[in-house]
């Protein structure tokens, strides 16, 4: 390399003489070396800076960064699941999904959304009511989200948009399904409704698995059995670019449609129960005491259930809310009403087991009852007396004092205690949401809640099912189906199988069984007995209604006290107002051998047990029991308003 | 040898002027950056085309710029330097806009840029001024030569085009530092400098500019403003790990959340799609030219020779310090391409003719009896 070297040194040396200036080649050589190295050096230290900056970068920082970039580009977009649909247990849709076409905006997409709107509106109907709410909804969706601006499209909407979508960049027609409650509110009660999602929602549900869905079960089953007919939420994994463009789909996870539910409610026994309360307030539920299937629960009036779809307006939910006959409530569920004479047979039984009476054992029934050593009479419905009285007359006669004095002499602990057996005061676990308890009182409870101790009296009262003691329609239907197996318990349920696919056989439910009342099977027959003579015996005090019955069948009257009378009074229906009248009350179970259905009616303020509830539970056996041409008729307009406003506490 | 080729002679005296290890060097680097520009071109054809273009042409004007004699270039030196000051002040007065800043000048339909020029006029001049004097120069000569360099980065820097103004300067001042200037004085303008940045700064700089700085500092403050660029850029090379997305697989890219990702910011696609591998490759191939640069210069026939040779082989440095930096969130945003690499034809061409005045500096064995 250096060999050249002195050729050219003494080269330029001599041009530089020529120009008298005296420069040192071979020294500035070296100091340009020396200058080049130093360079070189700083070259390299500045771009190992460089180097461990990328460094950072791509490894020490490598996963976040890779998320970041992930973020900017790829949207999950959730696919919501189809909702399953309810069926009655003959597979009749109580509960479907109804396809409807709408008109979707995107707003990251739309320009010049208001004059598109006006341009619009000159095409198909847009209401301002419309576009008022599409605003609203603007606020909350993410812009990048579709909104719904028009509803309900027909056809020739849709092929009048479809003509002109170009010049509406950002509008598009979609399909949309919606819940739709064929019956309307034919056991709107037991189905509930959905409704839109609202924050609250939000909180109870997954977010994630509620991302794409738009409606949620708000009460009945629809909200009990929501996790079962939500189905699972898929996905669209989707590559965005920097406009907000979609590229392609990444990943896709398809939704897995809900459950399709059958219930154990029978339709048309449901329409029949609900037609015999037509126009009156109450409940009735029938109960299958085999295995605890509900087979109707009506709760009357009702209300429709397709009205809180899509968001019911404030002028029908204030009806319904203020409306004097309640007709969002669930009296069959929620009701508390004293059990009143229905729950004699139950005592009887109680007794027998716990020997404080026997089925010979009679007792003096002279009209009234009275604690020995006090004045107080605890009056019976007969006046004049039921005179020497067995248990057995008791139960179909009904005899107030009888039952006063089995309590009396049984004490409230014991008392307390068998009834709670029969389920009283408890939840019966019913697969159904906002279930009452109910109350069944004793001491302890007593000095909770008002801070006094138990007198005798108040166990007197709890004697005859009155006092503090209230029980819901569906508790009594369930002891009633607990007399019919003699003890054997279910919990009651309305679910009776379950669809995963319609490729796959139905899933049945398994009844839960409850603690059993263990009773001598003499004590039983005894118990039935007495129901038996009620509607079959020539005294019975429902006999009218168990005329002509084509199945023998057991059952009690009852007559629950709204009113509390005076010392000396007598009860003067026609002088009291409608609300303070009594609640009228049966249960009933058939056939005899091997019952079939158990069941409670109670018609509120509706008189006296043997006179309105026991002939509407007749005709309800009879249309169940018996062979029948007839043919549903659906009738979903009727709204019952004439009575007056009522209150549904006891005396 | 020479006469066995005949006729092909005065093709092998063009030719021979030329460095082979650096004519490889440079192509690897422009293959790459070939590759790369379809990537972030996104396919492309016309754009592909125009580059394919400028690179033959470039090619050309490297060439050619190679054939000149060290001793020519010096002479001329002084008159290119004059020439491209007064295109400078002409351009303040009637430049055309471009970009928000005035930095074209029109020639017929011909548009021109005259601070390009002075990244090789400012170099040569100083060289040539310095090369006349004993080296080490005496302060004096040094202060004339900082002058001569400071003219036109002054000038430069009114349009306002910080990146060029950068580079012009530093390629004047390398000229410095290799003719001798003491340590001293180094260390101290390092100083000087540091001290002058605050007041810089606050004085020196248009608001852009400024942002431009506070945004590297905290690229969060303005996601969707200023700091963008940087965060994508970042986005890009972090998430191209190791290995990289492969070619053609830069999502960043692809879907268009980087911008001017073909010309200035074109780093962060590569180190997308080829990762820190791709880059540490890429970056071996620069030192590689930088090292060949200085070593050609400093085979240099004279003072002169090695002096703009030395400082172009710098001043290619400082392209791909400034770019790289800036690419990947440690410097602040200027307008400096990746060189070689970023798509332009005006940065392209006369990066190709400071390689060709490069190559062509090495003392001439052929007709030097003749000179």
């Amino acid at each position: 390399m250096q060999s050249v070297y002195p050729s050219i040194y003494y080269l330029t040396a001599s041009k530089m003489l020529e120009k008298k200036i005296l420069k040192d080649e071979k020294e500035e050589h070296l100091l340009f070396r020396s200058r080049a190295i130093a360079a070189a050096v700083i070259v390299f230290l500045l771009l190992s800076v460089i180097g461990v900056r990328l460094f950072y970068l791509q490894i020490t920082s490598h996963e976040h960064l890779t998320e970041l970039a992930q973020e900017n580009y790829q949207k999950r977009i959730p696919t919501p699941p189809v909702r399953g649909q309810i069926y009655d247990r003959n597979g009749i849709v109580l509960a479907d999904n109804k396809i409807e076409y709408v008109l979707e905006v995107v707003q990251d997409k739309a320009q010049g959304l208001d004059d598109n709107i006006a341009l619009l509106q000159k095409l198909i109907p847009i209401s301002p009511k419309d576009i008022s709410k599409f605003k609203q909804k603007l606020r909350i969706n993410s812009k990048f989200q579709p909104v719904v601006l028009r509803s309900a499209l027909t056809e020739e909407e849709i092929a009048i948009f479809s003509v002109n979508q170009y010049r509406f960049p950002g509008f598009a027609v979609n399909i949309r399904t919606e819940r739709l409650y064929p019956f309307g509110s034919v056991a709107s009660h037991v189905i509930g409704y959905v409704g839109r999602i609202d924050t609250r929602d939000l909180e109870r549900l997954g977010k994630d698995e509620y991302k794409g869905s738009t409606h949620v079960g708000k009460t009945g089953v629809e909200r009990f059995y929501e996790s079962r007919l939500h189905g699972k939420a898929g996905f669209k994994k989707v590559e965005m670019d920097a406009h907000s463009e979609p590229q392609r789909t990444l990943a896709e996870e398809s939704p897995i449609s809900g459950e399709d539910l059958f219930l154990t409610i029978d339709l048309e026994l449901q329409i029949k129960a609900e037609q015999l309360l037509e126009g009156q307030r109450g409940a009735i539920v029938a109960i299958d005491p085999r295995n605890g299937e509900v087979l109707a629960m009506a709760s009357v009036p009702m209300f429709d259930s397709n009205l809180f779809v899509n968001g019911i307006s404030y002028k029908n939910y204030n009806a319904l809310r203020d409306n004097p006959e309640r007709p969002l409530f669930n009296r069959a569920l929620q009701g508390a009403y004293p059990p009143g004479s229905t729950i004699k047979p139950a005592a009887a039984l109680a007794g027998l087991n716990s020997e404080v009476i026997t089925p010979k054992r009679s007792v003096n029934g002279r009209g009234f009852f009275q604690i020995p050593g006090t004045k107080h009479r605890y009056r019976c419905w007969k006046k004049t007396g039921h005179g020497h009285i067995s248990v057995n007359r008791a139960i179909y006669q009904s005899c107030d004092v009888y039952f006063y004095d089995l309590a009396y002499r049984m004490g409230i602990d014991r008392y307390s205690e068998a009834m709670s057996r029969f389920g009283f005061g408890q939840k019966t676990g019913i697969d159904l949401p906002h279930e009452r308890s109910g109350l069944m009182p004793t001491p302890a409870w007593k000095n909770r809640r008002y801070k006094t101790s138990w007198y005798p009296g108040d166990t007197v009262n709890v004697g005859i099912g009155q006092g503090y003691w209230t029980a819901s329609p569906l508790q009594l239907a369930h002891s009633t189906a607990t007399i019919a197996t003699k003890g054997r318990r279910i919990t009651p349920h309305v679910l009776k199988s379950v669809r995963v696919s319609r490729d796959l056989p139905e899933k049945l439910t398994r009844p839960k069984f409850l603690p059993s009342v263990i009773a001598e099977d003499k004590h039983w027959n005894t118990v039935i007995q007495g129901m038996v003579n009620v509607v079959h015996g020539p005294m019975g005090t429902a006999r009218g209604s168990g005329a002509g019955a084509k199945y023998r069948y057991a059952g009690k009257t009852g007559t629950a006290q709204v009113f509390g009378i005076a010392q000396n009074k007598t009860y003067n229906a026609a002088k009291l107002a409608k609300r303070l009248h009594d609640h009228s009350l049966f249960v009933a179970f058939a056939p005899l051998d091997n019952p079939r259905i158990a069941l409670s009616v109670i018609v509120e303020n509706g008189g006296g047990g043997s006179a309105v509830a026991a002939p509407i539970a007749r005709k309800l056996l009879d249309s169940y029991l018996l062979p029948k041409p007839v043919t549903i008729k659906v009738d979903n307009t009727k709204e019952s308003s004439e009575t007056p406003p009522n209150k549904n506490d006891n005396s | 040898m020479n006469n066995s080729l005949g006729i092909l002679r005065p093709a092998w005296e063009v030719l021979s002027k030329l460095d082979l290890v650096m004519l490889l060097a440079l192509a690897a680097l422009l293959t790459l950056g070939g590759i790369t520009l379809h990537s972030a071109s996104g396919g492309d054809a016309a754009m592909m085309q125009r580059h394919f273009f400028h690179l033959v042409f470039a090619s050309i004007v490297m060439l050619v710029a190679a054939q000149f004699p060290s001793h020519i270039l010096s002479q001329w030196s002084v008159w290119v330097y004059c020439a491209g000051i007064i295109l400078l002040i002409l351009v303040i007065f009637q430049g055309s806009k471009g970009g928000g800043a005035q930095r074209w000048l029109e020639l017929g339909s011909f548009r021109f840029q005259p601070s390009e020029v002075m990244k090789l006029a400012v170099p040569m001049m100083v060289a040539s001024y310095l090369s006349g004097k004993t080296l080490p120069p005496k302060l004096k000569h040094n202060l004339i030569a900082v002058a001569l360099a400071l003219v036109p980065m002054l000038l430069i820097a009114k349009q306002p085009d910080l990146g060029t103004a950068l580079l012009v300067g530093t390629a004047g001042f390398f000229v410095i530092y290799f003719a001798g200037i003491a340590w001293k004085w180094l260390l101290l303008c390092v100083a000087a400098l540091a001290g002058a940045a605050p007041l810089l700064f606050f004085f020196g700089m248009e608001d852009y500019q400024r942002q431009r700085v506070l945004t590297l500092l905290d690229p969060g403050s303005d996601k969707l403003g200023s700091g963008y660029q940087i965060i994508q850029s970042t986005i890009a090379i972090g998430s191209g790990g190791v290995y990289g997305k492969g070619w053609l697989n830069g999502d960043q890219s692809r879907l268009d959340f980087l911008p001017e990702r073909h010309t200035d910011f074109i780093f962060a696609i590569f180190g997308e799609e080829f990762g820190l591998l791709g880059n540490l490759i890429l970056l071996g191939i620069y030192i590689f030219i930088i090292w060949r640069g200085l070593y050609l210069a400093s085979r240099g026939a004279d003072s002169f020779s090695r002096l703009l040779g030395g400082s172009l082989s710098l001043t290619f440095f400082v392209y791909l310090l400034v770019n790289t930096g800036m690419v990947s969130g440690i410097l602040p945003v200027v307008g400096v391409p990746l060189p070689l690499v970023s798509y332009g034809g005006t940065s392209m061409v006369t990066l190709m003719a400071a390689f060709g005045l490069l190559m062509g500096l090495k003392k001439r064995k052929v007709g030097y009896e003749e000179y």
